[in-house]
């Protein structure tokens, strides 16, 4: 647990007895390893890795990634903690793990009930229309039959797909990139969630559609419990979150108020 | 921002989460819980096959015409190789020996595409297993319908072949269902196994299709494989084995079924039996199998 939230607890302790915070989401100490398979450290031959395999009897070319290394937090109801640290450096994979997506190598992810990670991408299909695509992400998410018939309007009006002629029953290869976001996007937002992970780069598509998601990801905030933002955008982390944990080569530099943490973070990447 | 009240200072990790009752992320259910958890996805299961088989061939002009014409090609492959060029229909008349070959290629051809579909249900989903949380078994059970639907299609041409041959629609069609029920518990459970494995070991996605080849050649798909035994002169508990496994005893119960002079006398004893068992024995097991790694499907 983070040494700086210590001298806190003297206020917190005098201002008793107020509702203690109720943890939701406790990271003990949390490894994770990718391991990966054909990361081919010499040429990418056949014969090469053949005679890989014969040399060194067995493992061919399996490389392990240590992405995460002990990690531990404690993440409270109602608050909003952003995630910073350079590319690589196991922001996403952390958010996977607290949403129970990535099995850990060692240590444990506590939470209380089910996380969610903003995003659909996987599961929607670009061969087929639009409309299917809404509802089999709904339901990947977990929606039932009926909320997904309740909200698809919502969704199509929302991504704004419709806006330019009939585009929901086309298949969704024949959409522009901006397009295809933006319906992946409003798939995604249409399910409250009580802990929420959002990854960077979600406000897609132009302007117009860019505020319009913000607004969301606002609301979606205001219904989760607690929320985790990863962004490279130090200026949304400072709008929305009271607390950041910067992440550095899979280890947890620090952990902080916003303001303390961006400053540091901007002072060694001398911005 | 608010740090730990004093009453919880200086409990570890794993005893704050015991007392404020948190569970750990990810951690695999019990059994009864994920029965329930899959009901639950019943709709993701149905539509996620659905999706999967219209996206199959949505590039193509012809469209959803290929759901009937692959399978018709496929006889047709069969029937110029085996029945006209190496004439392995043992003394069958052409009249019966094009629907018991064509069943048996359809009915092979379910059990078969459910293990390939299911060895990369995990290992070619990842992406969708990275992203959202949901029992996983949905996704081999759900390749297993995609195939079930796809049978479908192929049983279209199967009646019109059977009819082209003067085998009429007869009340012993009706064991098409339980035979198709019986048919498809197994090949989940298959798929569920394959699923497993695949998740570990990807490379038996490129293994499998040997070991499905050499199985469908002795399970009798383009013979009568009970005569072809007598013929080699194999021994009671080879012959015995090759005609009690699980896929020569689907094949036979179809042709049973559908094909007029197709008799009891071609089916291996306790045929019923066995057919029940092997769905039972990989349904069930299959399905346990599968749950027992739950939690570490995901990782590369």
């Amino acid at each position: 647990m983070a040494e700086q939230t210590l001298d806190k607890t003297a206020e917190a302790a005098q201002a008793a007895p107020a509702p203690s915070p109720v943890p939701t989401v406790i990271a003990d100490d949390v490894h994770i390893v990718y391991r990966v398979n054909g990361g081919p450290k010499g040429r990418g031959s056949a014969t090469a890795a053949l005679s890989r395999i014969m040399r060194r009897k067995g493992a061919p070319g399996m490389r392990e990634v240590h992405a995460v290394r002990g990690v531990t937090f404690v993440a409270y109801k109602g608050e909003s903690i952003g995630l910073i640290g350079s590319n690589g450096s196991g922001k996403s994979t952390l958010l996977k793990a607290v949403a129970g997506l990535l099995p850990t190598e060692r240590g444990k992810v506590y939470t209380n009930g089910q996380p969610s990670l903003l995003g659909v991408n996987a599961a929607l299909m670009n061969d087929l229309t639009g409309e299917r695509n809404v509802i089999l992400g709904g339901l990947a998410m977990g929606m039932s039959r009926e909320q997904v018939r309740e909200r698809y309007q919502g969704i199509v009006d929302f991504s704004g797909i419709n806006e330019k002629g009939d585009f929901i029953t086309l298949p969704m290869r024949t959409y522009s990139s901006g397009m295809a976001a933006r319906l992946r996007f409003s798939i995604a937002a249409a399910k409250d969630h009580d802990v929420l992970m959002i990854d960077e780069a979600l406000a897609t598509g132009d302007r117009k559609f860019q505020k319009r998601s913000e607004a969301r990801i606002r609301e979606l905030r205001q219904e989760a419990g607690t929320v985790f933002l990863v962004s490279h955008n130090n200026k949304s982390i400072r709008d929305t979150c009271d607390r950041v944990l910067w992440l550095e080569k899979g280890e947890l530099l620090m952990d902080g108020p916003t303001d303390e943490v961006i400053k540091a973070y901007e002072k060694e990447t001398g911005k | 921002m608010s740090g730990p009240p004093s009453a919880d200072e200086g409990l570890s990790p794993a005893e704050l989460a015991r007392k404020y009752e948190l569970s750990v992320s990810g951690a695999r259910v019990s059994l009864g819980e994920y029965i329930r958890q899959m009901w639950g996805r019943r709709h993701f299961i149905v539509a996620f096959s659905s999706a999967k088989l219209t996206a199959q061939y949505s590039q193509a002009k012809l469209g959803q015409v290929w759901q009937v014409a692959t399978p018709l090609l496929n006889a047709a492959v069969y029937f110029f190789i085996f029945g006209l060029l190496l004439k392995s229909s043992r003394g069958m008349a052409n009249d019966m020996y094009i629907p018991f070959l064509v069943t048996g290629v359809f009915v092979f051809t379910f059990t078969q595409a459910s293990a390939m579909a299911g060895v990369r249900a995990i290992s070619g989903n990842l992406g969708l297993v990275r992203a959202l949380h949901f029992p996983r078994a949905s996704l081999p059970i759900s390749f297993a319908l995609q195939q079930l639907q796809q049978l479908l299609f192929s049983m279209i041409v199967l009646g019109i072949v059977l009819v082209g041959f003067g085998h009429y629609p007869s009340f012993a069609w009706l064991l098409i269902i339980p035979t198709l029920a019986l048919q498809f518990v197994f090949n989940t459970g298959l798929s569920l196994i394959m699923a497993r494995l695949g998740a570990k070991t990807p490379d038996l996605a490129q293994l499998l299709p040997f070991i499905l080849r050499t199985w469908m050649y002795a399970s009798g798909v383009m013979f009568p494989l009970a005569r072809t035994l007598e013929h080699a002169g194999a021994s009671k508990w080879i012959s015995d084995a090759m005609l009690g496994n699980p896929a020569a005893v689907y094949m036979d119960l179809m042709r049973y079924a559908l094909i007029d002079d197709y008799t009891g006398a071609n089916l291996p004893p306790h045929v019923w039996a066995l057919a029940v068992g092997w769905a039972v024995l990989f349904g069930a097991g299959g399905f346990v199998y599968f749950w027992k790694a739950e939690e570490q499907y995901g990782r590369g």
